[in-house]
């Protein structure tokens, strides 16, 4: 087991590395000068030359990129062009956010997607089956970002019984009005996972439920209740894993959802870092959501080898 | 081997006398990769320095039980996976110096065990056959598909168009046989070619066999670890054990009496037609060891009921067993002075 | 012993003498959801297509005084936008864009990652090593942030936008690509190819493409609707199409204020965005069990 984790981890550090060379080189993919927001317009050809030593661009790439990563791993990801403030307090406070969107999110769609799939696969081909997949194909076409339009529409705009922006106001707190911005955008977010777990769910238990051993415990006479223990041991293992890939999922990919919600998370973040030019804030923002997303990955595997005796052995 | 007489095959060139093939000390040894850094830690023995000759016009069979290295001498003979030492010489042309690979698949076949993985389920059979001849720029590929499926009992006009799932498994190994015969080969391999047929099928395509082989000038070698077919099959039999031979010799010769005690336990577990014929030795018990360590001297030392000393430290030679100068066992007891208490200790037979 | 007799075998019935891709279509044919979601695809982009010819009304003119009218007013059944643009024109024209830039991605991404996926998978060892490591790199991240990252980089624009989106589907179909490949070349019948003498490339075009586009294929198709989603999610965030032209996610983007004052003008574009991807999910699954490619 401990092999395993180690080599899974002597794995990860070329990814990782991989990473930060797309992220680094982000900002060199961009057009135009990375500089230009932040220099005057009628700067001269010095002071632009100086602007460029000061931010280090005057040197060759490798270079460039060597600083840029001996700094990152120490966790400075240099300063934002737009407020001036370091990018890691910035994107420091930003994950907190998004982390709690995507665990209040990962909550419900867990849960939900878990038991459809399981209903499905276990009534499988009759009028339950189809009902939920019918609900999950339609959770992983809605577009969760005009969902969220919709739910503002339908529950703050008529209803106005939920807030429609933000995540209340000074600091985060457990009372109600802070969770209560709280619910709008998780339940947005929480859709396409539902469709997704819920499918998974239903293929893992449809394949299990059609294996001859589940014919031999029902011929030993087990309870369905039984039975069911047996199919969830072998279910889980991967259920557990495609929901952790999934949660990663929900912290990348809850951008969308936080510019409809003005949620202050990585998203909102980013999507002012991208209409401000700032580049170094969009290349942190990524590579620190890129990289937990990794770290998400290893998690997942090994908590998966854990738990699947199969997956040890070879 | 009368039927050496009757090949008028123009491709020959050193006349009957000369093996077909010559195969001298191959070895194929499959990397174990595990640990933290994926390094190379353990070897399978697949084939460890054997040494074998298949002579024109003969069946050639090899027995053994599974992971003894059978397939894998098979794929060595035909290339498809490289050898890590020894040679194989075709009919004088070492094989890689006088001969290129390209040129000596030509000469070689393979039909595969599994009739339906053998087939590509997008082609029809027509077309499979024909791909052959069409890779090797032999004339009409189409004409020579059909003909052959005529040959081997599938009207073409019936079935040329037809995809490998509409076939039964013994059409489809008639097809894989048409289509190891497209390239007008010298020797074909036949990998447990018939083991997955139905029994009443297996006869049928083994008499087609025979009828191909009479009719083509064929060399076989043929795979399986049915010893009945064996024996009905073939001219000569090899026996592997874990990668080495421990014996080879004349069908009738090691079926009346087997020189290796491994040969004789498998013969012994071997179904008998004749209640009244039942042997009495004890079948072979247990696993064999893993090829990744195989045992040292003798390799079957840890299975054999006559082990000593010496089989755990000396590896015994093929050697000439009895009157039968083409008869060869690799066992101490059958070697004079070999330090065996059952070996002879008369002066020379 | 010579004789050879079939009568223990089975002679298939007549009707199974059928090619894959007829049998295929059957099958296809057969299932009422998927071939209604074709022909709803199919109407959306005829419409995108001949929209020019179709005498709507100006998708980029419009009016301040008729401004968010709402749905069934005359002359504008689907009501008017925030400038006043007739919304049935601007959703049809809104069509051209975003099936562009929502198929075009993964019909590059497949021929893209179809190559790199079955030079893997045939030629293993390092050239695999080298081509998987990388896609790795990339699989790291979620689809999504990738989109965005790119696109946020290169800036705003439907190349940039197709660019970005060819770049996060690739991974994916090549490492389904590599897979199938893989598989595919442990098969006997590759073997029988490679005794024959033919050569790898030779090998790959009859015997392995064959059996690895239908597979692939099938992927590439359940992620059109994916792409379509983040090609209308880029627009939507700003960073894909610009104003004024018409695609889904950007109007959505503006009708954004509209909101409080005509919700169904604002959800219009969202729901033809549901639409065609609940219609390229459903036609992806069919496809899938038509053409029998298991999970």
């Amino acid at each position: 087991m401990l092999v395993y984790f180690l080599r899974r981890l002597l794995y990860v550090c070329p990814v990782a590395l991989g990473v930060s060379i797309i992220c680094f080189m982000l900002v060199h993919i961009a057009p135009g000068d990375p500089l230009t927001s932040v220099m005057a317009v009628d700067a001269t050809a010095q002071e632009q030359a100086a602007m460029r030593a000061a931010y280090g661009l005057d040197k060759p790439l490798p270079t460039q990129y060597a600083i840029w990563l001996g700094k990152a791993v120490q966790g400075d990801l240099g300063k934002s062009i737009a407020s001036g403030r370091p990018v890691a307090d910035e994107v420091g406070r930003a994950v907190k956010n998004s982390l709690m969107l995507a665990f209040a999110a990962s909550l419900l769609a867990f849960p939900i997607g878990t038991s459809l799939g399981f209903l499905a696969g276990y009534f499988r081909d009759s009028w339950v089956d189809r009902l939920v997949m019918s609900i999950a194909i339609a959770g992983v076409s809605l577009p969760n970002y005009w969902l969220g339009i919709v739910l503002v529409i339908i529950f703050s705009v008529t209803l106005g019984w939920l807030p429609a922006m933000g995540a209340g106001a000074g600091d985060w707190a457990w009372d109600l009005t802070h969770l209560s911005h709280l619910v709008l955008p998780a339940v947005t977010l929480a859709v396409v996972p539902i469709g997704i777990v819920a499918r998974t769910m239903r293929a893992l238990v449809g394949e299990i439920y059609s294996m001859d051993f589940v014919q031999a415990l029902y011929a030993k006479g087990l309870e369905p209740l039984d039975v069911l223990r047996h199919v969830i041991r072998n279910v889980a293992p991967t259920g557990l894993s495609v929901m952790g890939i999934q949660l990663g999922y929900l912290l990348g990919g809850s951008i969308l959802i936080e510019t409809v919600f003005n949620w202050p998370g990585t998203g909102f973040l980013l999507s002012s870092a991208i209409f401000q030019r700032d580049l170094p804030l969009l290349q942190g923002t990524i590579l620190v959501l890129a990289l937990f997303f990794v770290v998400l990955n290893l998690a997942v595997d090994v908590a998966q080898a854990a738990i699947d005796p199969r997956i040890k052995r070879s | 081997m009368s039927r050496i007489d009757q090949q008028l095959d123009g491709r020959d060139r050193g006349g009957p006398a000369q093996p077909l093939i010559l195969a001298q000390d191959l070895k194929k040894h499959f990397p174990i990769r595990s640990g933290l850094l994926n390094r190379k830690t353990a070897t399978v023995h697949a084939v460890d320095g054997i040494s074998f000759e298949v002579r024109k016009g003969e069946t050639l069979g090899i027995v053994g039980e599974s992971g003894c290295g059978k397939s894998t001498t098979a794929r060595l003979l035909i290339g498809l996976i490289e050898l890590d030492d020894g040679t194989i010489v075709f009919d004088g042309d070492a094989v890689g110096a006088d001969l290129s690979l390209k040129e000596m698949r030509k000469s070689v076949q393979m039909v595969f065990q599994d009739s339906y993985a053998s087939l590509n389920p997008r082609l029809t059979i027509e077309e499979s056959v024909a791909f052959g001849p069409g890779v090797q720029g032999l004339s009409d590929p189409p004409k020579r598909a059909r003909d052959l499926l005529a040959r081997v009992g599938l009207d073409p006009d019936r079935f040329g168009q037809r995809y490998p799932h509409e076939l039964s498994g013994g059409q489809r190994q008639r097809v894989n046989i048409a289509r190891a015969l497209a390239m007008s080969p010298r020797l074909v391999i036949l990998d447990e070619a018939v083991s997955a047929l139905d029994k009443s099928v297996e006869a049928q395509v083994l008499n087609l066999l025979a009828d191909l082989k009479e009719e083509f000038g064929l060399t076989y070698i043929f795979i399986s670890h049915d010893l009945n077919v064996v024996r009905f099959v073939s001219d000569r039999v090899m026996v592997m054990y874990l990668g080495e031979v421990v014996e080879v010799g004349p069908v009738e010769a090691i079926y009346a009496r087997q020189a290796h005690p491994y040969t004789a336990s498998l013969f012994s577990a071997m179904p008998s037609m004749d209640p009244d014929n039942r042997t009495l030795e004890p079948p072979l018990a247990g696993d064999p060891p893993n090829p990744v360590n195989p045992p040292s001297g003798c390799r079957f030392h840890t299975r054999c009921r006559f082990a000593e000393d010496i089989c755990s430290t000396a590896k015994p030679r093929l050697d000439v067993f009895g009157s039968n100068r083409d008869h060869l066992a690799a066992c101490h007891m059958r070697v004079p002075f070999s330090g065996h208490s059952l070996a002879d200790v008369e002066t020379s037979p | 012993m010579a004789n050879i007799s079939l009568g223990a075998e089975v002679v298939m019935p007549v009707e199974q003498r059928r090619g894959y891709w007829s049998s295929v279509v059957r099958r296809f044919l057969r299932n009422p959801v998927a071939v209604g979601c074709a022909v709803v695809l199919l109407a959306l982009i005829l419409a995108a297509i001949f929209a020019p010819y179709l005498d709507l009304a100006d998708p980029y003119k419009g009016s301040m005084i008729k401004r968010l009218r709402p749905l069934g007013t005359d002359g504008f059944p689907l009501g008017t936008d925030e400038q006043g643009r007739d919304m049935l024109a601007r959703l049809i024209y809104g069509g051209r864009l975003t099936l562009y830039i929502g198929l075009v991605p993964v019909v590059l991404a497949f021929f893209i990652g179809t190559a790199l996926g079955v030079t893997a998978g045939y030629a293993g060892g390092f050239v695999n090593t080298l081509i998987m490591r990388v896609v790795d790199i990339f699989f790291a991240f979620p689809s999504v942030l990738l989109a965005i990252a790119i696109s946020g980089a290169l800036g705003a624009g439907i190349i940039n936008s197709l660019v970005s989106l060819t770049i996060v589907f690739i991974p994916p179909i090549t490492r389904v690509a590599e897979s199938v490949t893989s598989s595919v070349r442990a098969l006997d019948y590759v073997d029988a190819a490679r005794a024959s003498g033919a050569g790898a490339f030779t090998i790959v075009r009859v015997h392995v493409l064959g059996n690895v586009l239908g597979p692939v294929f099938v992927y590439a198709t359940s992620l059109t609707s994916v792409c379509m989603i983040l090609a209308a999610g880029l627009s939507f965030l700003g960073i894909g199409v610009k104003p004024p032209e018409p695609e889904w996610g950007l109007m959505l983007n503006t009708l954004r204020t509209a909101i409080y004052i005509n919700p169904m003008i604002a959800a219009l574009p969202g729901i033809m965005i549901f639409i065609t991807s609940l219609c390229l999910n459903l036609l992806s699954d069919g496809l899938r069990s038509a053409m029998n490619v298991k999970d």
